[in-house]
């Protein structure tokens, strides 16, 4: 596909507040000389923004005191504008009673659009607690102004500035105060941010706003949004992700069918939609019956005979090629290690492919109107479509408006909207609005599935049996490489570049004298599908690898895992952490380590044919780190090797917890989702395809086999982490662990088949 | 022209008799809470009530419900429905929410017929559905408050 080279910068303006009617209005903008505050205000609360002034406004308080509050990240299901909206608020001094929230369209304002890696809460932390600072400051001294008192005598609380024994409410400081004001880019970073002693809503127990209407059937997702005239479509996909061309239609079959209007073929000049056609007909029933009974004969791509074991066996050929991939990690000399070594040990990790299955098909409706393409569908990284759409219509970004719903499942499905551009040709071509809604085999079909990976390492050890160095080779199709290369890392010593989100991980915080990591590329899993960033990306089949070879090493030293990982966790050198992120480094996975241990009954005696496994994870980058430790008991059936997971621990250190309750929820989902890709769904590429297309064969996990869950969070007041993918990691190499501890088995494929 | 009842409302359609019930609630008589999952019945995002019993609307033509009555999360207004939804929301259930309409449906069919489940009862009559976010511990947890006469 043409590629995007975009890259993520932040730009920072200055915060305004001002009143438009009996509104309040903060925001970011650029004041223009001749340009009050208060203008700038009125132009923000106004509908259309002149192209000179054009700021983003974060949150505005009515005159009867409601804060609304604009969220620019998706909502798939982790309360992210819940926890947003408290960090504001908390800030604020706001009554949480009248905060509401609203998701935004796309426009260049909200700056960089995306929704993924677990960034939510790190990435807004800092500048929304300022935000609420300075809305803050503006009412109380608005607020001591209308009372005639000293702005030191004033605090904000619950929706009122409070002087002594006197208070006035946001809505009437609103209505009456005068409270135009510029904060320059040095005032918004010197803001006075709460000390965590004074929160009122960071960290304590709240409902999710989005909870009661997903409660009520009224959510609106994609799928649910509807336009007069539109007519719907059924993608008709290529037998190759890539290079397959239509060499004739025959709708003969389909002319029949009541509501069947006509198969339309698609050009595509950003490449991404090869050999497309999609049906249209008036009602989605009959485009499914349309579509069934048309005939397309293709010419297949070059990959239309690919299989999973070939893509695993190229993964095993580039893994064992010393000269193949980029360094990411090089401490010490691993040659000069192993060179010297009296005992090695080598084992291979393998993951097989897997679907997102988001359970609301992918879906986009497309209106194209006076020069605009107006695309209703749910999306979580809005900034890296619009490029590719500009190039497949042929139009400038400013064009096309992306407008936010909820998210049926987002899990990194829907961090390429892929799906919009077919709907958007089409609508274009046919001068109606085109809803395309996928069935679920196309769905799986044109899935950015998890890519099937080869992790190879090799242990060395000195004549007392000690480790003394490990390398590692990562070898996978690359996500990053194929959507959004602008964000591909530089290996070092200019040993090229390499796929960060898809080797993170690797990077890990145990200290080794001499430890060297490869991130490779599957050039034929790069060819044959597109690889997907699947809910914890990298470090979800990294983690697999170095925590059962951690496992490993431990077993052949003859060290308790638990005891073998603390004495590698000394927080020593580059493992020290740095604030306010990583603050405490390894010192912090230590912790976590013994608390899991302790509440676990680490080492108890078990019963025959049971055990326990140990594995941890520190999220999705060492930047970023969420610390994660999992300890699970399984029980092996000695006859059919039927494994059952009894129970899971988790003890999770992310710094501060914004929504507790919400935080919990994506703690438990994420530990059942490392259940479920331990034990229950995995796919395979077949005929350059992914195999398993819907739940007759693809079996993600149940409830009937769902385990006891014990979670606990840090007590913490550092710099808050993600939490919608980190507690995932841990999770497969704990449970392999575990089977070899009541087996003997070790594991090294996932999906695990004994 | 097919007839039947809708959450206590006569409704009509000409769609062809085998058109899918899932189509004909959510695109011709416009209600969405009912979803659209797999198609082929295993996942429960589609489910509603045909004279009271939890039924996969994606794979059931319009005609099986001629002359029946048909309840959705919409119309959902038995004792137990209501004790449920609350019960979601006090428990904190739905993540991306998706499934929880069907989840409820089929949840509120088990406290018809059973008042007082077990976790074992829970688990088969919940088994079908699937919940992508996997909030599988808070829907066991909602459905027992929800039993227990809680949830409010």
């Amino acid at each position: 596909m043409k590629q995007s080279n975009q890259t993520l910068t932040m730009n920072r303006r200055t915060f305004l507040a001002g009143t438009a009617g009996t509104t309040l209005v903060m925001g970011l903008g650029t004041v223009l000389p001749g340009c009050s505050s208060e203008d700038a205000a009125i132009d923000m609360a106004a509908a259309g923004a002149s192209k000179l002034f054009s700021p983003a406004v974060w949150f505005e308080i009515n005159g009867s005191g409601a804060v609304l509050i604009n969220i620019a990240k998706a909502e798939m299901g982790q309360h992210v504008g819940t926890a947003l909206a408290r960090i504001v608020a908390d800030e604020l001094g706001a009554d949480w009673s009248k905060v509401s929230i609203k998701h935004v369209d796309t426009d260049p304002k909200w700056g960089y659009m995306v929704t993924g890696g677990s960034w939510s809460v790190v990435t807004s932390f800092a500048m929304l607690s300022q935000a609420g600072a300075a809305g803050r400051t503006i009412l109380v001294e608005a607020g001591a102004r209308l009372l005639g008192v000293e702005t030191s005598e004033c605090s904000a609380e619950n929706g009122s500035v409070v002087c002594g024994n006197r208070k006035i409410s946001f809505a009437e400081i609103v209505s009456k105060g005068d409270v135009s004001r510029t904060i320059t880019d040095e005032e918004l970073a010197a803001m006075p941010i709460k000390s965590a002693a004074d929160r009122r809503l960071i960290g304590k127990a709240s409902a999710a706003l989005d909870i009661p209407e997903k409660t009520m059937g009224t959510a609106i997702y994609g799928l649910d949004t509807e336009l007069p005239g539109m007519v719907y479509a059924h993608p008709m996909i290529p037998p190759t992700r890539y290079g397959s061309e239509i060499r004739s239609v025959d709708d003969g079959a389909a002319r029949d069918i009541p509501g069947y209007l006509q198969t339309l073929q698609l050009h595509d000049p950003s490449e991404i939609l090869q050999g497309w056609a999609l049906v249209i007909a008036d009602d989605f029933p009959a485009a499914m019956k349309a579509a069934a009974a048309v005939k397309i004969d293709w010419a297949p791509g070059p990959t239309a005979g690919v299989s999973e074991a070939q893509i695993l066996a190229e993964g095993q050929k580039l893994a064992e090629d010393a000269s193949s991939g980029a360094l990411v990690v090089n401490d010490g000399d691993v040659a000069a290690a192993r060179e010297a070594a009296a005992g090695t040990l080598a084992a291979t990790y393998r993951t097989s492919s897997v679907l997102h299955f988001t359970l609301e098909p992918q879906n986009a409706l497309v209106e194209y109107v006076d020069g605009v393409f107006h695309i209703h569908s749910g999306n979580q990284w809005q900034s890296l479509i619009l490029p590719y759409l500009a190039t497949a219509l042929g139009v400038e970004e400013s064009n096309i408006v992306i407008h936010q719903y909820y998210l049926g499942g987002g899990f990194g499905r829907r961090l390429f909207g892929d799906q919009m551009i077919p709907a958007a040709l089409a609508a274009r071509e046919l001068g109606r609005p085109v809803k395309l809604i996928f069935q679920r085999a196309q769905d799986s079909r044109f899935d950015c599935a998890r890519s099937p990976s080869v992790a190879k390492f090799d242990a060395s050890f000195d004549a007392e049996g000690s480790l003394t160095g490990i390398e590692h080779a990562a070898v996978a199709g690359w996500p990053t490489l194929a959507m959004a290369p602008g964000f591909l890392g530089d290996g070092i010593d200019g040993s090229g570049k390499y796929d960060p989100f898809a080797s993170n991980g690797a990077d890990h915080w145990y200290t080794l004298a001499n430890h060297r990591v490869r991130a490779i590329n599957n050039d034929l899993a790069q060819r044959t599908f597109l690889p997907g960033w699947l809910r914890a990306v990298g470090p979800g089949w990294i983690g697999w690898g170095v925590e059962s070879f951690m496992d490993e090493v431990a077993a052949k030293t003859g060290e308790d895992p638990v005891a073998f990982r603390l004495a590698r966790l000394d927080a020593a050198g580059k493992n020290a952490g740095v604030a306010p992120n990583s603050v405490g480094g390894a010192a912090r996975l230590a912790n976590v380590l013994r608390d899991v241990a302790a509440r676990s009954g680490w080492g108890k005696d078990l019963p025959a044919g049971e055990g326990m496994g140990v594995a941890l994870s520190f999220g999705q980058e060492r930047a970023n780190p969420t610390w994660t430790a999992c300890v699970a008991h399984v029980a092996v059936d000695a006859g059919t090797k039927a494994v059952t997971v009894k129970k899971i621990w988790q003890s999770i250190d992310c710094g501060t917890v914004v929504h507790p309750d919400g935080a919990m929820a994506q703690a438990e989902g994420a530990t059942l989702w490392g259940v479920s890709l331990a034990l229950h769904e995995g796919t395979e590429i077949e005929n350059g395809q992914v195999k398993d297309q819907n739940l007759d064969t693809y079996t993600p996990l149940r409830m009937t086999d769902v385990p006891e869950l014990d979670i606990h969070f840090i007590e913490s007041s550092e710099f808050p982490m993600g939490l919608g993918e980190p507690p995932l990691i841990a999770v497969p190499p704990a449970i392999g662990n575990a089977i070899f501890a009541a087996s003997g088995i070790r594991a090294r494929d996932l999906p695990i088949r004994l | 022209m097919i007839q039947f009842e809708l959450n206590g409302e006569a409704v009509a359609t000409e769609s062809p008799e085998d058109t899918p019930l899932l189509w004909i609630i959510r695109d011709e008589l416009k209600l969405k809470g009912t979803k659209f999952g797999c198609g082929i019945a295993m996942c429960g995002a589609c489910t509603i009530h045909v004279d009271g019993t939890p039924t996969r609307s994606c794979v059931t033509p319009v005609s099986a419900v001629a002359g029946l009555s048909v309840t959705t999360i919409e119309g959902l207004d038995s004792a137990a429905g209501q004790a449920l939804q609350a019960a979601w929301v006090s428990e904190q259930v739905p993540q991306c929410g998706y499934c929880q309409s069907g989840q409820i449906m089929t949840a509120a069919g088990l406290l018809a017929d059973n008042p007082n489940p077990g976790d074992d009862d829970i688990n088969s009559a919940m088994n079908g559905n699937l919940c992508r976010c996997m909030a599988y511990t808070r829907i066991r947890k909602a459905i027992k408050s929800a039993a227990n006469g809680g949830g409010a």
